[in-house]
């Protein structure tokens, strides 16, 4: 490779093509040509025309398109459709659409030839409104048209030759040979870059791919690349190479359910984590989902709905039954719905269309539900390596990403696409079965740097949104919904009971206390009045012992004693 | 694009160079074969194709024919009216339909076939 004393960077032409300039880090080389391969029908004309057109528009560079298959009224009617005007183009010297026409019944060869009325009349077309870039479409219909493929080989190799030399930025579309790029050979003669384009179907379903099979000079994206062609364009996805580069941010956002948010370290859940929800059928997965875009509507932002298995009136309906009301957001613009059957189209084409979606309206909270649906689409691995990619590319963007996941009650803990290691914040919905009733409980099974609660909280749908309600904990173990209820009856009626015996002896007491002051009353009464009367008795006695006394002395005066 | 087509042979008829040609000899076949010889520049294969066109006229097609040629070099635009890509091609313009016959025209048995001056045999072989 070109590694050593090269210190000027090979100089690149921005195709404009969305992801493409990523993954070739800049654009297809200026001044030299770059093949595009494909089958039929794998968007070459539209991958050269968009080339064209992008530098006409966006970098002002003047192109040449020499179609050698398409009229220039067709060409237009084809770009029309992905809002280019092309006659618009053209009529202001930005484009210039030459139709080389080649019959072959028209044609006679009679002895030596060359193809410099290509030359000129290219050389012509360049001239005449300055071009920088060209497209050959498709330069390989030529073999058709002329028998002699011995002065057409080498013709052509001058022709590429001279468009370098004309420092022209071009592109060669060819079809796909048997077991070459193309079917004549023209990656032998155009060296600088090929890109492949690919349209396969499997199972049904197709996907187109990109891959740069060589690029000299330059570092790229070796991997195949999945891409789009929509009513904008082509769209290239630079997924597959995302890692794990991301960095994390420690704020929080809140799940929408107060409780959650408690469980959850009091906070709710980081910004830019991924969340996943899984369950059973019927546990209110999608109601957590919308309850965390429910609070990031609120706060003002953009969040961006992927629904697999409802359609978005269905989702809106069901959850304003429910209590939460998403269609004002859908109102206000903040919130997209992207409804999409799974079979409908393949993983890749799936991803390519989530990222674009992501890429358009920049949302801060991605919900894809649910997961597990796409397992109709692929293998275990291309799904997990498809949720790889997007949690990647979506965390590489900050955004919050729920994914649901429904999953068999017998592997609760356990997610079918194996993505478990990929959430940050995993929340287990969970049917709890007792006395022939089921019962929502949710858990957080992992919530990754926080303290997060460790208790089966039970999951309530009311008509007012979610509501989490501690589930009852007693010596008969963990009870919910109507045991719940039926337990904490007992409980109350218990405890009344045990309140009316307080009263009751406290009554008794009071009464008993009354009963002995009175007695206490009644002994103070008669102690008064015995006492009276032995005080009565005692001065009595007092007053007989004075008298007894006065009448000794008396006694004793008189009978003169001394 | 019909309207530049029509422009561009309005041009062309300006700058027609007719090296040869007569349209003398009415009484024998009212037919004209107009013949057009694109070139780019003095080339070897250029000359040689005129060398061999005006034998092969004067041979064959003598006193109902002109021959004009295009040097592409000094009229690029006109490269794109007759859809030419090879140098040199030969245009038979009249009478119609439309043929062309391209190289040096050194297969004298060919052109006649192209030009249909002689009927193919080989085609007829092949049928």
């Amino acid at each position: 490779m070109a590694k050593s004393n090269r210190k000027v960077a090979l100089e690149k032409s921005p195709s404009g093509i969305q992801g493409l300039d990523e993954i070739t880090s800049g654009g297809l080389p200026k001044g030299r040509p770059t093949l595009v391969c494909g089958a039929a029908g794998s968007g070459k004309t539209l991958f050269a025309m968009e080339f064209l057109m992008r530098g006409a528009i966006q970098y002002g560079e003047p192109g040449v398109f020499m179609s050698f298959e398409e009229t220039e009224d067709d060409l237009a009617k084809n770009v029309a459709s992905l809002g280019f005007d092309l006659p618009g183009l053209a009529a202001s010297k930005r484009l210039l659409i030459d139709h080389v026409h080649l019959e072959r019944s028209e044609i006679e060869e009679t002895g030596e030839y060359d193809l410099e009325g290509l030359f000129i009349r290219l050389g012509h077309a360049i001239d005449s409104i300055g071009a920088k870039r060209v497209a050959l479409d498709t330069v390989e219909s030529l073999f058709g048209g002329l028998p002699n493929h011995f002065i057409l080989r080498s013709e052509l190799r001058r022709l590429f030759r001279w468009l370098k030399e004309k420092g022209m930025t071009a592109i060669i579309t060819g079809e796909k040979g048997e077991n070459t790029l193309t079917r004549h050979g023209l990656e032998e003669y155009v060296s600088d870059c090929v890109i492949f384009l690919d349209h396969r179907v499997s199972d049904q379903i197709s996907t187109r791919r990109l891959r740069i099979v060589k690029y000299r000079g330059s570092t790229h994206g070796t991997s195949e690349f999945p891409f789009l062609i929509d009513e904008k364009g082509i769209s290239v996805m630079p997924i597959t190479s995302i890692g794990l580069k991301h960095l994390v941010t420690s704020k929080r956002i809140s799940s929408g359910i107060p409780r959650l948010d408690n469980m959850l370290g009091d906070k709710g859940y980081f910004r830019g984590s991924s969340i996943l929800v899984s369950g059973t059928a019927g546990t209110g997965k999608t109601t957590v989902a919308a309850s965390l875009v429910d609070a990031a509507c609120r706060r003002g932002e953009h969040c961006v709905y992927f629904a697999f298995e409802e359609s978005a009136s269905q989702i809106l309906r069901n959850m304003r039954s429910v209590g939460i009301d998403l269609e004002q957001w859908v109102k206000k613009g903040l919130l997209e719905f992207h409804v999409e059957r799974p079979t409908a189209l393949g993983l890749e084409t799936h991803l390519a269309r989530m990222h674009k979606a992501v890429e358009e309206s920049k949302p801060t909270v991605v919900v894809v539900d649910p997961i597990s649906n796409l397992i109709s689409v692929g293998t275990f691995l291309d799904i997990k390596g498809m949720l790889t990619r997007l949690i990647d590319y979506l965390k590489m963007n900050r955004i919050t990403t729920l994914l649901t996941s429904l999953t068999a009650s017998s592997s609760l803990e356990e997610t079918e696409q194996g993505v478990s290691s990929l959430a940050d914040t995993w929340i287990l919905l969970r049917s709890i079965e007792i006395e022939g009733e089921r019962n929502r409980g949710l858990n957080i099974l992992k919530s990754r740097g926080m303290a997060h609660s460790n208790q089966i909280r039970e999951f309530l749908l009311t008509d007012q949104g979610v509501e989490l309600v501690d589930v009852y904990l007693g010596p008969q173990g963990v009870l919910t919904g109507t045991a719940r209820a039926a337990q904490q009856n007992r409980e109350a009626a218990q405890a009344l009971a045990s309140q009316r015996e307080v009263e009751r002896m406290q009554r008794a007491l009071e009464r008993k206390r009354k009963a002995l002051e009175a007695q206490i009353a009644a002994l103070r009464v008669e102690f008064e009045a015995e006492g009276e009367e032995m005080k009565r008795l005692i001065s009595e006695g007092q007053a007989n012992q004075k008298s007894v006394a006065r009448q000794r002395t008396e006694m004793g005066r008189i009978r003169g004693a001394d | 694009m019909e309207n530049r087509e029509r422009k561009v042979s309005s041009r062309m008829k300006g700058q027609r160079k007719t090296r040869a040609g007569t349209e003398t000899n009415k009484s024998r076949n009212d037919r004209i074969w107009v013949l057009r010889l694109y070139v780019a520049g003095q080339t070897p294969k250029s000359v040689a194709a005129f060398a061999n066109l005006k034998q092969i006229c004067e041979e064959h097609l003598a006193g109902k024919y002109r021959i004009e040629v295009i040097d592409l070099m000094e009229n690029p635009k006109l490269a794109e009216g007759d859809q030419i890509l090879a140098i040199p091609t030969l245009v038979r313009t009249l009478p119609p339909p439309l043929k062309k016959i391209i190289g040096d025209l050194s297969d004298t048995e060919r052109v006649l076939v192209g030009l249909q001056i002689k009927p193919s045999i080989r085609a007829e072989v092949a049928v």
